[in-house]
This record gives structure tokens, C-alpha cells and sequence, in this order.
């Protein structure tokens, strides 16, 4: 096992990982960074959607080996104080019930919105698709990314 | 109920307080006047009658201290609404913390069947009045004026002729030392004068849920904390016969190897090899690398089609008769028109998002656990259980739930955390992967549902015969018990007005676990009533819509006949409210059809419509109108919330999901094989709420029911064709 070195919500971190580890248990695991969830393991559900030079990814299919100098974003690093358009938005909408998925949601809907500034109802199907929410929420969601584009372009 | 507290009392409140608040214990469910009684009498009363404590602190805030788990239902955030509204101060001065499992404390922890506004409402603004009524008089005897003349408002109490105020913090002092009110006197408000209560309240526990800060069970995080995974048998009943631990061993990070034996009755688990290690991730590898002859075990011949054969064979059968209306056999056979039908629905997961997951720690003679479950008090007395402790010594924090469904009831993963602590000595997190999620669950039975039905020359039904086939929840936790009336729950209700019927149950045995899955026997049953009933209005050449309204009928001297027994005019009444919020009346073009459901489940109504399009061999839902009578609303924002995740949770399983067993186990791991409803798949849903006096009725499940049903019946009006297997054969296109 050899020292990966990570940089992850803009700080360096250097962990001691088997290199297959993937991106998912390094952050839950080893640095308490609990927020990114484990829901399947096999990028089927988006709970532990996190960005990677901005992209959204499956932190449960991202070996640590192929983060390499890639900046990590996790939900931690959004924001510090909910202040974030999504997230403001997700309180405004009152998205989450259990709120397990939510974290995976919102990192997945940032990303959309930072590419796509006024997504349409087909764009956050695309986007969205791969993130399940079994409270079923998905009708908030969609409201809150419009309220959040919306806000976004004022 | 409210009860004064005596000084002894009062200490153990006390300890739990912090010194100088007035404490209130509250009884939340049951009657504490049967306590009272009984204490006189011949039974011994219960030693502790309190399920929560009220504390008003010296500045002023309130904290309520409730055994009740927050899996999503917004539960806090109702009962502050609560609570704040009789006691006359503002949302925000009030909290909600979560009690510790100390059953001398708090008695009655458990969350679930939709319990938590039912049997709290009533007692709750009994205690947030005597807050209001205290603080009054103790305003009242310092300015020495009438308490009559006194009013509380915003958290203070004014006399307004002397223009004298005084805040509830500087008020708690003499508070105290005043005895409490008869909790059975104290005046509530009108309900006219409600501030709170019914009115949209942000819920507390959102701003967490959006920045990764709240704690779920799974990230709890303790030093030299370890994980855990095991490798349990695929078929229910099997174990492992031999193993070999050496390259799960040499797995880095992997720090032991050990076998833990199945337990019985009650706990369910299905034992088998742990591995721990410095992470979840080496935990899981570690068990990859394991190598496990399997006894599989007697049950490892089970199959689906199996069961589906048995279930037929006992739906085909005379049963267990637990309602029987007029003569049946007489209708049957006199009747202008005869309908008889086949439902069949299959085992459900409840694939909650976080996977069953469990830490505990074991020091000597004590332990510790946190755990995300909706029964606490059974936590405990489980971990002691297996532990050879004392629950008094065994203390349960209970976390947030990524999702609970019923699912978060069971004592299986406390029971298998205790095995492993105790080996392990040093805290230990248990972590299900979803593969162990859904082929060790306890799933929703399947069932088979013979209807036959029949309609006279004037297009009245005239004889209603159902015919219920399951493994049931009873058949499972209490073999040699009667699981006719539990597993009959909604169709022995059935709500129409029709001169004959009868209901029957037939039991067949399975080695499935089984258990309470969302709206439990509900989700099966008001899917074959709501069915059946829209069958026979097509029988008659009836309007659905129109057909149901005729026959929920409410005789002036109606009473409920079963228990939960529905009331027919507050069926009619939600069905009215859809009728017109959806447009009912309105034709629509060729290939789209409208189908209605109405069901009562847990003390609420609800009527669902959905509008279909059928395009050949597949279809699309184009929206779900739902009209809801819950009672009296406490937070509309919750009810709303709730009812979209239970018509999207029905949704999955109306749609997709299902559990098949070949050779005796699971067949579906993962999200791929058993895929709940997506973003894209998802139907605008349109709620609508009656403004109901009565009294609240549960929210988190009576959504469910009616969602197959109402979509079957309008792909029915869309195409012609009936659909009574779930998930349906037609495809969402």
C-alpha cells in the first residue's frame, strides 16, 4: 500500500489505500467524510455522486488510482453554509424526507446546472437518471433545479 | 395524558433536564387513565407511565424529549408544531431531541404504522396547555389579578389592564413549584384559532440533509471503530458447512476471520462468517476472498413459481371464512352477471437507500449501540438478549434512517452486531451491502386473490366473494397463530354496499421471511378490492367513478362493524374532491383513459386518479391526481411529501419490482434486477387536501394502496385490457 496523494474540497490529503480502493470508502472511511453515501456499489444508484474537475462521477466506481491530480468535490465542499443555489433551492422545495440520497442528488444537479445553466425537463432526465430516491421526491427535485437555474440567472 | 409528577419523578426528569425547568411528563399512546385504574386494582400498573417529557427552561425554550425515530416523516418537525401551538410560543422556540433508550424513562419507543401524528396529537396539546395554563398562573398570582385576565401570547404572558408582560423563562421559576392540572380539564384552543397547526412549516431536519451533515446510522463514526461484513447463506434456513479464511486473511487491512451461528425466533438472523477490518471496503474484499461450502439447507428447493402454483391451489380453495354478509352461494348463482378475476402480486424488498447497518460497542458488562431503527426499546432488549445482560446496561442511540418502510422494525442486524461485538471488544460498525439488503430482507408476502363477483338486471352488484392466498406475516412470526384477520386487513373491510359477501383466507407455508412492508397487508389487499369493484362496474356498463359513489352508503346509524372500519362518507368525500380536481367528467381523446381507486388504510382516505396514454404494447402515466382526508392536518407540507413518496414507493412496485426465489434464494442483488421508479419515470402528481376537523389519521402509508389499482383501472378505460398481476405484464413505454 502506497500514499495516494488526493486533493479533495480544495485541500491536500495524502492516504494510505490499497490502489484499487475505490474514491467512496477512502473519503467515507478514512477521512470521516460521511456526507458521500454507499447505497449499491455498482454506480446503479448516485448516493455517492461526487465531482471530479467539476464532471459528476460515481465515487463507488472511481478507484483512487485513477483520480490521479483530479480535484475532488465532495458535498462538504459545496458549500460551508448552505449557501449554494442547489442547496438553497432543495430547502426551499423541502426536497428531503429521509435525505440519504439527497447529498448524491444535489451533487449530481450541480453539475448539471454548472453546464447547463437552464436545463429543460428532457436535460434533468438525462442528468438525473441515475440518481434514485426511494422516498420518491423526484417531482421536488425537478422543481427545485428550475428554482435554482432560475436563481441562478437573476 | 398528562400526569403531575411526583418528586421522584420529577429527579429522573431532572437528571435528563438540567437543573430549573419545569418538567411535564406526557403519555403519548394508550390511555394512562387504564394505568391509574389498574394501580388501584388488582393489576400491577406499569412502574413508568411516560413516553415523553416537556422541559421549559429558564430562558424560556422548550425542549420535548420523544421516543419517536425520524426516518423522513418529518415527525420533529410536527411535533413542535404541536406542542408550540397549546403552549402559545413561537415554532422556533421550541425543540425536539431524540430520547435515549432508558425504558424507565420512556416507555413506548416504537415507530411505525403510521403512528407518530395519531397518538400524539391529543396528548401533546394537552401538555403544550398546561405550559399556556402554568405560566398564566403563575403570572396572575405574582401581579396578583385574575389568571382570567391574563393572556399568553408568543411565548409571554400579558395582563394588558395593568400593561404588565412576563416571559416564560422568568415565569418558570414559580412555575414549578404550582401543582399540574388535571390533564383532562385543561382547555385546549379552538381549532379556528389555530396559528401553526395546518399551515406549511419548513421541516428542522432539511438544512442538515443538504450539506452531508446528517448523521445516518452508517456514518457513525467512533474511535478505532472497525467494520464488519458477513457472509451469510444465499438460501433462508442454510449454513455455512465448512470454510476457509486464509486469502481473506491475507487481505490487507483485514484484521480477523470468525463464524457467527444463525439465531431463532423473533431475531431472524441466518448467521454465517464475519469479516472485520480497518475499512468497509478490505471488509468486503476480505468476504470476496472467502472460500464457503454451503448447506443450503431444507428450504433450498422454494421457488417462485412454486409458491405462485400454491397459492392458486389455496385461492381455489374454501378458507377461513372472516366475513360473511347474506348468502353469498345464492347471489353467486342468481346473479343477471357473473365476474370472476385472479390478482396476483409477488414478494417486495424494501431496498431502503441505506442499507441495514448497525454499530455497537461491548465494554465488559455494558454496551453501546447506534443504531438507525424505528424500535429502539427492541434494539436493546435484543443486544441484552444476546449479550446475557441486563437492558438497563445496554444504551441505544438512535440515529437518522435512510429510509425505515417497516424494514428498520427488525432485531436481525442488532442481534448480529451484538455477536460480532462481543468477539470483536473494540467498537464495531456492521455494514449490509446491498446484495445482503435484498436477498436477506424480510419481504412483502406474495398473495393470490380470487374474486368473483356478480351484478343484477339493473346493473347493482349483488354478491362480493374474495378469496385471499398468502404465506402471511403471521405464518412466519407466530406459526400456530391465526393469521386470517391480520392478513385480511382492508378487503374484510370492504367498503360497498353490497348485500353479499364474503371473505375467506387460505394459508401456505414458505421459509421467506416475511414482514411489514409499506402499508403491509394494504399494499396487497387494496389493490384486489379496488380492482374487483371496478370490474364489476364495467359489468354493469357503470361510470367507475359513478358506480363506487352509489354504494359507499352511510345509514344514519352507522357504526363500525370491524375495526378500522371505514367511514363511508369520508370515502365518498375524497372521492367527490378527485372527481373534480381531475376533470373526471371530461372526456378524453382515443388511446388515453382515466382510472380512480379510493381506499382507507391507518385511519386516512384516499382517492387516486390516473390518466393514461396507451400506445400499443406499452403505456405512459400522464398524471396522478390524489384528493386526501388524513383529519385533522398538523403540517401540510408533510402530508404532501408523504403522499407523493407513497403513490412513487406504490409506483415502483405497480410498475417494475418484484423478488423472485429459484433454489431457494433471492434472485435480484442489485438496483439493476429490482430498479425503483426514476426521475424519468416519475408522473407529475397533483395533491389535494380536505380540511378535515377529524382526528388526524396516519400519513406515511395509507397513500400506497390505491396507486395499482387506480392505474390497472385506467389502462383498463385506455385499451380495454385488465391487468391483475403486479408488476403489471404491460410496459411503462
Amino acid at each position: 500500500m502506497a500514499a495516494i496523494h488526493l486533493v479533495i474540497n480544495n485541500r491536500p490529503h495524502e492516504v494510505e489505500a490499497a490502489s484499487d480502493t475505490p474514491l467512496l470508502w477512502v473519503l467515507r472511511d478514512k477521512l470521516n467524510l460521511t456526507g458521500t453515501k454507499y447505497g449499491c456499489g455498482m454506480g446503479l444508484c448516485g448516493a455517492c455522486t461526487v465531482h471530479l474537475d467539476g464532471e459528476a462521477v460515481r465515487a463507488c466506481q472511481t478507484p483512487i488510482s485513477l483520480v490521479g491530480a483530479k480535484k475532488v468535490t465532495t458535498i462538504e465542499g459545496l458549500s460551508t453554509d448552505n449557501a449554494h443555489p442547489v442547496q438553497r433551492a432543495w430547502i426551499a422545495e423541502q426536497v428531503p424526507q429521509c435525505g440519504y440520497c439527497q447529498t448524491g442528488q444535489i451533487m449530481s444537479a450541480a453539475a448539471l446546472l454548472a453546464k447547463t445553466p437552464k436545463p429543460t425537463d428532457d436535460q434533468i432526465d438525462s442528468a438525473m437518471v441515475g440518481n434514485l430516491c426511494r422516498c420518491g421526491m423526484y417531482q421536488r427535485i425537478r422543481r427545485a433545479i428550475h428554482r435554482a437555474s432560475a436563481e441562478k440567472g437573476a | 395524558m398528562i400526569m403531575d409528577i411526583s418528586r421522584r419523578q420529577f429527579v429522573v426528569g431532572g437528571a435528563v433536564a438540567g437543573a430549573g425547568a419545569l418538567v411535564i411528563g406526557v403519555r403519548l399512546s394508550g390511555t394512562f387513565l387504564q394505568a391509574q385504574e389498574s394501580a388501584a386494582g388488582a393489576k400491577k400498573a406499569e412502574p413508568n407511565p411516560f413516553d415523553a417529557y416537556v422541559h421549559v427552561k429558564p430562558d424560556g425554550h422548550i425542549t420535548l424529549i420523544v421516543a419517536k425515530s425520524e426516518m423522513g416523516q418529518g415527525i420533529k418537525t410536527g411535533l413542535a408544531m404541536i406542542l408550540a401551538e397549546e403552549a402559545e410560543v413561537d415554532f422556533d422556540s421550541v425543540s425536539v431531541e431524540q430520547a435515549e433508550t432508558r425504558p424507565e424513562i420512556y416507555a413506548h419507543m416504537g415507530t411505525g404504522g403510521s403512528g407518530s401524528t395519531q397518538e400524539n396529537f391529543t396528548p401533546l396539546r394537552r401538555a403544550g396547555a398546561t405550559v399556556r395554563q402554568l405560566m398564566i398562573t403563575a403570572a396572575a398570582a405574582k401581579w396578583n389579578v385574575p389568571p382570567a385576565e391574563c393572556e399568553a401570547q408568543k411565548g409571554r404572558v400579558l395582563h394588558e389592564k395593568s400593561d404588565r408582560k412576563a416571559g416564560y423563562g422568568e415565569l418558570v421559576e414559580a412555575a414549578r413549584k404550582l401543582p399540574l392540572p388535571d390533564p383532562e380539564k385543561v382547555e385546549i384552543k379552538d381549532e379556528a384559532d389555530f396559528k401553526l397547526i395546518g399551515h406549511a412549516t419548513p421541516r428542522v431536519d432539511v438544512p442538515a440533509k443538504v450539506n452531508g451533515t446528517a448523521q445516518f446510522g452508517i456514518d457513525v463514526r467512533v474511535p478505532e471503530i472497525g467494520f464488519a461484513v458477513v457472509a451469510r447463506c444465499p438460501t433462508f434456513g442454510g449454513k455455512a458447512a465448512s470454510f476457509d479464511a486464509g486469502k481473506a486473511r491475507a487481505v490487507p487491512g483485514v484484521l480477523d476471520v470468525f463464524e457467527i451461528p444463525a439465531l431463532g425466533a423473533r431475531m431472524f438472523t441466518a448467521g454465517g462468517v464475519v469479516v472485520v477490518a480497518d475499512s468497509t471496503w478490505a471488509a468486503m474484499k476480505g468476504r470476496d476472498a472467502l472460500q464457503i461450502t454451503w448447506d443450503r439447507g431444507a428450504a433450498a428447493s422454494e421457488s417462485s413459481e412454486g409458491m405462485r402454483e400454491a397459492l392458486r391451489g389455496a385461492a381455489a380453495k374454501p378458507g377461513k371464512r372472516v366475513r360473511n354478509d347474506g348468502d353469498v352461494d345464492a347471489a353467486l348463482s342468481n346473479g343477471a352477471k357473473k365476474v370472476e378475476a385472479l390478482y396476483e402480486l409477488p414478494l417486495l424488498a424494501h431496498a431502503t437507500m441505506e442499507p441495514m447497518n448497525i454499530t455497537a460497542q461491548v465494554r465488559g458488562s455494558e454496551a453501546e449501540v447506534w443504531a438507525p431503527t424505528q424500535s429502539p426499546d427492541w434494539v436493546q432488549a435484543t443486544v441484552a438478549q444476546v449479550l446475557g445482560l441486563k437492558p438497563d446496561k445496554v444504551v441505544v442511540h438512535t440515529t437518522l434512517m435512510g429510509g425505515g418502510f417497516g424494514r428498520r422494525y427488525m432485531a436481525d442486524y442488532p442481534a448480529e452486531v451484538a455477536q460480532i461485538a462481543k468477539v470483536v471488544g473494540k467498537p464495531v460498525q456492521l455494514v449490509w451491502t446491498r446484495e445482503d439488503d435484498m436477498t436477506h430482507d424480510f419481504y412483502r408476502p406474495a398473495t393470490c386473490h380470487h374474486m368473483r363477483g356478480s351484478v343484477d338486471a339493473n346493473g347493482r352488484p349483488v354478491a362480493w366473494f374474495h378469496t385471499l392466498a398468502s404465506a402471511s406475516i403471521k405464518g412466519y412470526w407466530d406459526p400456530k397463530g391465526d393469521p386470517a384477520n391480520d392478513e385480511s386487513g382492508g378487503a374484510r373491510q370492504m367498503p360497498y354496499a353490497i348485500p353479499n359477501v364474503r371473505m375467506e383466507f387460505n394459508g401456505v407455508t414458505s421459509a421467506v421471511p416475511r414482514a411489514w412492508w409499506r402499508s403491509v397487508e394494504h399494499s396487497f389487499n387494496g389493490f384486489a378490492v379496488e380492482s374487483f369493484i371496478d370490474e364489476l362496474a364495467a359489468a354493469a356498463g357503470q361510470d367507475p367513478m359513478q358506480f363506487r359513489r352509489g354504494l359507499l352508503v352511510k345509514p344514519a346509524d352507522w357504526k363500525p362493524r370491524f375495526e378500522y372500519d371505514p367511514d363511508p362518507a369520508r370515502l365518498l368525500g375524497v372521492l367527490n374532491l378527485v372527481a373534480e380536481k381531475s376533470g373526471w367528467a371530461k372526456p378524453l381523446p382515443k388511446g388515453k383513459g382515466r382510472g380512480i381507486a379510493a381506499y382507507h388504510s391507518f385511519g386516512s382516505y384516499f382517492a387516486e386518479v390516473a390518466e393514461v396514454t396507451v400506445k400499443g404494447s406499452g403505456f405512459k402515466i400522464d398524471r396522478i391526481v390524489v384528493a386526501v382526508d388524513c383529519g385533522q392536518i398538523v403540517n401540510p407540507e408533510s402530508v404532501r411529501s408523504q403522499t407523493e413518496g407513497a403513490i412513487i414507493y406504490g409506483l415502483s412496485a405497480a410498475l417494475k419490482n418484484e423478488i423472485t426465489i429459484k433454489n431457494g434464494a433471492v434472485e435480484q442483488t442489485n438496483f439493476d434486477a429490482y430498479d425503483p421508479i426514476r426521475i424519468n419515470e416519475a408522473p407529475p402528481i397533483e395533491v389535494h387536501l380536505i380540511n378535515s376537523k377529524e382526528d388526524p389519521g396516519g400519513m406515511g402509508e395509507p397513500g400506497l394502496p390505491p396507486i395499482a389499482p387506480a392505474v390497472a383501472n385506467a389502462i383498463f378505460a385506455a385499451s380495454g385490457q385488465r391487468l391483475r398481476r403486479l408488476p403489471f405484464p404491460m410496459k411503462a413505454a
